[in-house]
């Protein structure tokens, strides 16, 4: 008889920390100027004690100030977009939920087009502030229009999302169609997901947000696994329901606003992510949401170092990357679920 | 142990429970049967606290229900549902180990004690041998068998059945309920068991709750509560009622309009 054990999620986190090591340390390595493997580690490392190298100036400045924390930046936010999307595909009881299905998305974006055509995109702090305070009111506003006789019902906040979130998006077309030529270049950027713009300000701001928000849900993980077999069976077993959904609720909408405001809508990492965790290491909250703000992280620093790479010096959006290699990928893991399970 | 003092609910406008007074001892087996509707399940909700009267207390050894915390209620009183759709599959002893919820508090994983109690659990529904195998692989009665291991796992003074044996054929009903009623008298379990088939709750139950809109129409042993009179009043339609051939228990057979 085989029981999740602590020292089992240790294992299987410390083993995914080591390949988002290496593909971190790959995604610093490449792009216009190419930096030797063992080049970079030692940048990367003298840098964390404070010592000088043999590397030249610029190696340095691109790696540091450019390269990782870009790659820092990526593995927040698809840390943070997987969490929540498991964490909404269990409380909406909806395999085809993710983070952006309460309407967040849509509230960010409203707020980032208007910071945008105001001007305040050329502030470093202008738009990241404008989508989160966008995407935070919407969140409010569905959770409002979302309860019944004072209760969260899920398919009510669902729909309440949905509604919400399309209203949004016709407001958001309407923005489109009468923004300027310039500014319709970077609306379409933010929309599609873009990580150009990172700086290490914009790691600092989110950071707390989304290990703080993981750490809490992980607290309730194994309350989650309860609901998941039914809001009565939950209840009968001792768990309080309602403040649970609550409080999951919003953690999983603030971890999304959080990553949403500095780059953009990024789709699919919180929708594929979950479930090809899921497939691997089984429905558990206790190992999924580790799991899951791992590889999350991994498969984004992945995509964007492509997103950057692949046409340079041309640079597409990171939701190209996602949806293009995600797709297939997931494809091919629902296909396989068999043989995975036997694993 | 469990005493009911006349408790009223509703959901919405009219009353589904009405004046509704009685007390289960320790160690009983009652069933609670009566027509669609007539409140078996809303009863059994009312007892694991998952609604909340709206007039009326419900005392679990003296204490009022009311004041208890859930995981509290839930170390006393476990629920087998009917029918659990499960979104993700789960493998059986996970399911399981769910049972230790309420002695866990905030503890994130089991110890070992709680995979003792959850490998009994699953030794006494024989379940065992596919505790690794997930849910949805599992047949219907298995996957009820390892509902009751779960209620068994949170180790409960009384298990509340609802509908236990809908959907299950003639030899799983069987199998099912001889379980629960070895629970019953070889652990001293207190059962409460809603059904709507009588033959059954007339077999294997000690004592017949029989509702009739919301209220009590009789109370008492199968023999004294399966009579033609009392179910053809309930149930509005021809029944015969003799004895089992071989149990003695009261029986019912269906009639056909005009044939009697």
């Amino acid at each position: 008889m085989k029981m999740l054990t602590f020292r089992k999620v240790l294992t299987v986190s410390l083993i995914l920390t080591f390949v988002l090591l290496l593909v971190t340390l790959a995604s610093v390595m490449v792009g216009s100027v190419r930096v030797r493997p063992g080049r970079s580690l030692s940048i990367l490392i003298h840098s964390v004690f404070g010592l000088g190298g043999e590397e030249t100036e610029m190696e340095r400045t691109i790696i540091l100030s450019l390269r990782f924390p870009r790659a820092m930046l990526a593995g927040l936010v698809g840390a943070g977009l997987s969490v929540s999307g498991a964490i909404l595909q269990a409380l909406l009881r909806n395999p085809l939920a993710d983070p952006y299905i309460l309407g967040v998305s849509s509230g960010a974006a409203i707020g980032a087009i208007v910071a945008i055509m105001v001007g305040l995109g050329a502030l470093s702090f202008g738009l990241p502030i404008a989508s989160f305070l966008g995407a935070l009111m919407t969140v409010l506003v569905v959770f409002y229009f979302g309860r019944q006789d004072g209760k969260i019902h899920p398919n009510t906040l669902l729909l309440a999302g949905v509604i919400i979130g399309s209203f949004l998006s016709a407001l958001i077309m309407f923005f489109l169609s009468i923004s300027q030529k310039e500014e319709l270049h970077t609306i379409i950027f933010w929309l599609m997901g873009d990580f150009s713009f990172s700086n290490t300000r914009a790691i600092l701001i989110i950071l707390p947000y989304i290990l703080l928000g993981v750490f809490l849900l992980y607290c309730q993980s194994r309350k989650l696994n309860l609901i998941l077999s039914g809001e009565e069976s939950a209840l009968q077993l001792g768990v309080n329901v309602g403040r649970l959904r609550l409080i999951s609720y919003l953690l999983a909408s603030l971890i999304t606003a959080a990553s949403v405001s500095v780059c953009g809508l990024i789709g699919f990492v919180g929708l594929i992510i979950p479930h090809s965790v899921r497939l691997v290491f089984g429905p558990d909250h206790r190992l999924l949401i580790p799991a899951c703000a791992l590889v999350g992280a991994s498969f984004l620093i992945a995509s964007d170092t492509f997103a950057r790479t692949i046409l340079s010096p041309v640079e597409l959006p990171v939701g190209v990357i996602t949806a293009a290699f995600g797709g297939p990928f997931f494809v091919y893991l629902l296909r396989t679920r068999k043989v995975i399970k036997t694993l | 142990m469990i005493e009911l003092r006349s408790i009223y609910f509703r959901y919405h406008k009219d009353w589904v429970l009405w004046d509704l007074s009685f007390q289960i001892e320790r160690g009983e087996f009652v069933g609670v049967i009566g027509p669609n509707g007539s409140g078996k399940s809303t009863l059994l909700k009312i007892l694991s606290s998952l609604l909340n009267p709206q007039k009326g207390e419900i005392f679990y050894e003296g204490l009022p229900l009311r004041r208890m915390n859930r995981s509290d209620i839930a170390k006393k009183i476990a629920v087998v549902p009917q029918e659990t759709h499960l979104l993700f599959p789960f493998r059986a002893l996970e399911i399981v180990l769910m049972g230790r919820s309420p002695h866990l508090g905030n503890l994130l994983f089991e110890r070992r004690s709680d995979l003792e109690i959850a490998r009994k659990a699953m030794e006494w529904t024989e379940t065992l041998r596919f505790s690794e195998r997930p849910m949805d692989e599992l047949s219907g009665g298995e996957r009820k068998r390892v509902f009751i291991a779960r209620a068994l796992a949170q180790e409960p003074e009384v298990i509340l059945l609802d509908e236990p044996t809908s959907n299950l054929d003639i030899h799983h009903q069987l199998d099912f309920l001889e379980l629960i009623l070895n629970l019953n008298r070889e652990r001293g379990l207190t059962i409460v068991m809603a059904s709507h088939d009588i033959n059954i709750a007339s077999e294997f139950c000690e004592r017949l709750i029989l509702l009739e809109q919301g209220r009590i129409y009789r109370m008492g042993s199968p023999k004294e509560v399966v009579i033609r009179e009392n179910i053809e009043r309930v149930y509005g339609c021809e029944t015969w009622v003799d004895q089992h051939p071989v149990s003695k228990m009261p029986r019912i057979s269906l009639l056909r309009k005009g044939v009697r």
